[in-house]
């Protein structure tokens, strides 16, 4: 039918874009066309835009706020970063261990997603919006205060120092509380960061526009009538909650993976990380998953090209922010934008939402 | 056997009695009206039809089959839909969909998530099924040339028309309206009769609906169940209860 | 007696807590929005005093009502220039909004004043209490954040409950529509709760800058999102739910300090909060509101 090949043509464009994106970047790196800056921003691209789409699908789709996002990467990435230090010696082809190490996170943040769903997704707005904000930061202080190592007897835990873990002389500490876990095998590259985002937007795309999107998005429009119409809310909440921790876990194990040391600081795992995902979604348009990855990126690479701005850039960021909120939402706004802007741009949306 | 068999309903909130007492027997192809003034408790009857409330006594049956006490999705599965008083639409989703959300539970177009995800034939398969019987359903209410709108966008007549037809979709035994003529012109109310009526014949539907509109009642309904202050002031053919003195006593004052 | 000075510790912290969290709650009860730029104001309303104590040498009373002015003309503006064009605008972009306002002040505070901790000289040149033969110390700082917040909440109840703009404030964060067609000013009410919100966290800044000195840019955010967490504890849009939570909130993160882990102190307030959530989903004093159908 018609509306159908029409979805499918915008989900073909949005793969089209990243795989465009990757391929101008690779080329740009053989021909030694790219700084070194921009290359270690390669993979964190990869990351924030699979973690701005996953919160989409809470966010956009399921119409619930959440600021833990950034928790369920954190468990995702210390999941996949302990897989992979315990058997960096095992398996010994990287490749085949980033793919356990990724399926190790994800099942990890997933069912953490379930866990925190259960309870939480009774609550509505705001109230969500700050358990789940208290909830990201549980697992970063739990994360903080975790001793674990392994010795020929097995496993041993702790919350309060390396040394009460009683360990063999020949034993590993795979996490050191705060110093978090050292020497992991980096096992990531831009590649398979772009795989990670493409297989994303599969999934995240593929389960919109189907019935269990259908039975979310109406939860989101209207509870009362879903519940009407025999749709299970409890049961659709938590499956797009916890679809979308276990994604952002993928992100986590991306993260662990891109660099030789994890620790959970407030700048990577903190709600200060969850609320720059939200920014990413709600700047790239509520519910648009395209959106969300542009944004992610776009708003990445803003303070790197302001660089050279120095001191300044990350206030000229918080003014973007404003200002661009203010231009899309508050009525002057509008007036000036429909005046001075063909209604294109920003209307063509209407009718296309599905 | 009726339909729906209600027997002794009963709900207070706090120590307010806002329902006692409620006896109604529908039969099948029924068209069947529930009026009364407002705040008679006519919504609060609804709502404990359909679940949204749990009656503190009585009895439910829909065509045989307990069902007193069950959640609202379980009583949708068992086969009552129902409108709203203010139209509760998928509002950011198209036409299209609302009707399709209503095919949910369907089981010739129940398929996994998974399935949807990863796009097995079974996907293709069923949403084609949907697409075709939703088309179906919009057809009947003259909604198909706004298949691909989105809900929100369409005029408020159409709105309500669009909510039975969603709710038409779950392939319910008892189709329940919460005030459907609300807001509507003349024009437009005499359209929405011939609608129901075409949906009672089609779909050989059993309707109980709520209505202030005396003009729609008097048109359409067969039977009449008269509630004020929560209790059962009249109820039989729609002529007789009409012209019931206490009945027009409550409408108009002493 | 340790258990008794911890518990006078967490009442002291907790008091800071409920006047930045009476500022978060009258702010959402009226605009229905977050504040997330609060707890930034707070980190302003200390350097303001900061310079004012230590680099100007103004009397301690006079620095204090200086940051208080700061901070009030500051949270009016603020209001007027980013919150107020988007009255009508979604939840989520009145929030991102007041999360640019957050990163605005921060990185304001930074050009201006430089990421260098600044040690804060505490305003309160009180004695402190020795009771039980000296084994029990309540120092000055104690005393006085208890005490101002007690003031600050039978002010602010009073306000509420007999004068004419406290009436109006009740009647716009019941019904701002029907206010204004009641002949309500709802923009001048709203700008006077982001004037008295703020002018609190004036006051909180300073006091909570004399119980810990370090003061650096970021020194609001961490209090502001525990104070928020203090009013949605305690039933956000409730003033007495505000200064309990805010209570309950201090005492906890100090005890659990004291007696379970200094590490995980903040995980326990958290998890607290998130139980209490989970039972009550209004919080302790908030209102349940059932959609009709």
């Amino acid at each position: 039918m018609k509306k159908l090949s029409k979805t499918a043509k915008s989900s073909l464009i949005t793969y089209g874009i990243v795989v465009v994106a990757y391929l101008v970047c690779e080329i740009l790196m053989k021909t030694g066309h790219m700084s070194s800056l921009m290359k270690g921003i390669l993979v964190p691209l990869c990351i924030y835009a699979i973690l701005a789409v996953s919160l989409n699908l809470t966010v956009g789709i399921l119409g619930e706020l959440s600021l833990g996002h950034a928790g369920f990467m954190c468990v995702g990435a210390f999941a996949g970063a302990v897989f992979s230090k315990c058997t960096a010696e095992i398996i010994t082809v990287p490749g085949l261990r980033f793919v356990l190490a990724l399926l190790i996170g994800i099942v990890c943040a997933g069912i953490c997603g379930i866990l925190i769903g259960i309870p939480v997704l009774r609550l509505k707005g705001d109230y969500l919006a700050i358990v789940t904000l208290a909830f990201g930061e549980i697992i970063k202080n739990l994360v903080n205060a975790i001793y674990f190592g392994i010795d020929k007897n097995g496993m041993h835990f702790s919350l309060k120092d390396s040394m009460s873990l009683g360990m063999e002389p020949d034993g590993v500490i795979i996490i050191k509380g705060a110093q978090g876990i050292t020497g992991t095998p980096t096992d990531s590259n831009f590649t398979i960061g772009t795989i990670l985002l493409l297989i994303t937007l599969f999934i995240v795309i593929h389960l919109v526009h189907s019935r269990t999107g259908r039975a979310i998005m109406a939860i989101r429009d209207n509870r009362i009538a879903a519940e009407s119409i025999g749709i299970n809310i409890t049961k659709y909440k938590i499956l797009a909650f916890s679809v979308s921790a276990a994604l952002a876990g993928a992100a986590g194990v991306l993260y662990a993976h891109n660099l030789s040391t994890l620790t959970a600081l407030p700048k990577n795992f903190g709600y200060n990380m969850s609320i720059m995902i939200l920014v990413f979604v709600v700047l790239g348009g509520i519910g648009s998953i395209r959106g969300s990855m542009i944004a992610a990126v776009v708003l990445t690479l803003l303070p790197e090209l302001l660089r050279a701005l120095n001191e300044y850039r990350m206030l000229i960021y918080a003014i973007v922010l404003i200002v661009i909120m203010i231009f899309t939402w508050s009525p002057g706004g509008i007036a000036l934008r429909e005046r001075y802007l063909p209604a294109k741009l920003f209307h063509k949306r209407e009718k296309e939402v599905q | 056997m009726g339909v729906l068999e209600v027997k002794n309903l009963g709900i207070s909130f706090g120590g307010l009695r806002a329902v006692d007492d409620f006896n109604l027997a529908v039969e099948k192809g029924q068209l069947y009206g529930l009026i009364g003034p407002n705040g008679a408790g006519k919504t609060t009857v609804f709502n404990m039809l359909t679940g949204v409330y749990k009656p503190n006594d009585g009895k439910i049956m829909l065509d045989g089959e307990d069902i007193t006490g069950r959640s609202n999705i379980e009583i949708n599965k068992a086969g009552i839909a129902r409108t709203f008083q203010n139209i509760r639409l998928f509002s950011d989703l198209t036409v299209l969909d609302n009707v399709k959300a209503g095919l949910h539970n369907q089981k010739e177009y129940i398929y996994s998530t998974l399935t949807g995800i990863l796009r097995l034939p079974r996907y293709f398969q069923a949403e084609r099924a949907m697409d075709e019987r939703a088309m179906e359903l919009l057809k009947v209410f003259d909604l198909d040339q706004e298949a691909s709108y989105k809900a929100s966008n369409l005029p408020y007549g159409k709105q309500r028309k669009l909510e039975i037809a969603r709710a038409l979709a779950t392939n319910p035994k008892l189709l329940l309206l919460d005030e459907p003529a609300a807001g509507m012109n003349p024009n437009e109310t005499q359209e929405l009769m011939d609608t129901i009526r075409f949906v009672r014949d089609e779909f050989h539907m059993t309707i109980l609906l709520i209505e202030h509109d005396m003009k729609l009642v008097a048109g359409i309904c067969e039977k009449l169940t008269v509630l004020n202050f929560g209790q059962v002031l009249s109820c039989g053919d729609t002529s007789e209860v009409l012209k019931d003195p206490k009945v027009i006593t409550a409408y108009l004052g002493e | 007696m340790s258990f008794i000075s911890y518990l006078l510790n967490g009442i002291s912290l907790g008091s800071v807590y409920a006047i930045i969290a009476l500022g978060y709650t009258m702010v959402y009860g009226i605009a229905k929005m977050l504040n997330f730029a609060h707890g930034d104001v707070i980190m302003i309303g200390s350097y303001v005093a900061y310079i004012a104590i230590s680099n100007m040498g103004l009397p301690i009373p006079v620095s204090i009502l200086l940051s208080v002015i700061v901070c009030t003309v500051l949270g009016v503006v603020m209001e007027k220039v980013a919150y107020k064009p988007l009255r009508q605008a979604s939840k989520l972009a009145v929030l991102i909004t007041a999360i640019g306002a957050s990163y605005f002040l921060q990185n304001i505070a930074l050009l201006l004043f430089g990421a260098n901790t600044k040690s804060f000289a505490s305003v309160v040149n009180m004695e402190p209490i020795q009771l039980a033969g000296g084994q029990l110390i309540i120092s000055g700082e104690t005393i006085a954040t208890v005490v101002a917040c007690l003031v600050i909440m039978a002010c602010l109840m009073t306000f509420m409950k007999y004068s004419k703009a406290g009436h109006a404030m009740l009647a716009v964060s019941e019904d701002s529509g029907a206010a204004q067609l009641m002949g309500i000013n709802v923009n001048a009410t709203i700008s006077l709760t982001f004037a008295i919100g703020s002018a609190l966290a004036a006051v909180a800044g300073v006091l909570l800058c004399s119980a810990y000195p370090a003061l650096t840019p970021y020194t609001g955010a961490m209090p502001g999102i525990k104070a928020f967490v203090a009013a949605v504890f305690g039933g956000i849009g409730s003033i007495p739910g505000a200064f309990i939570g805010g209570i309950l909130l201090g005492v906890i993160e100090i005890l659990s300090r004291a007696y379970i882990s200094s590490q995980l102190s903040d995980a326990i307030v958290f998890s607290v909060l998130i139980i209490v959530l989970v039972v009550k989903p209004t919080g302790l004093l908030g209102k349940q509101i059932q959609e009709k159908v």
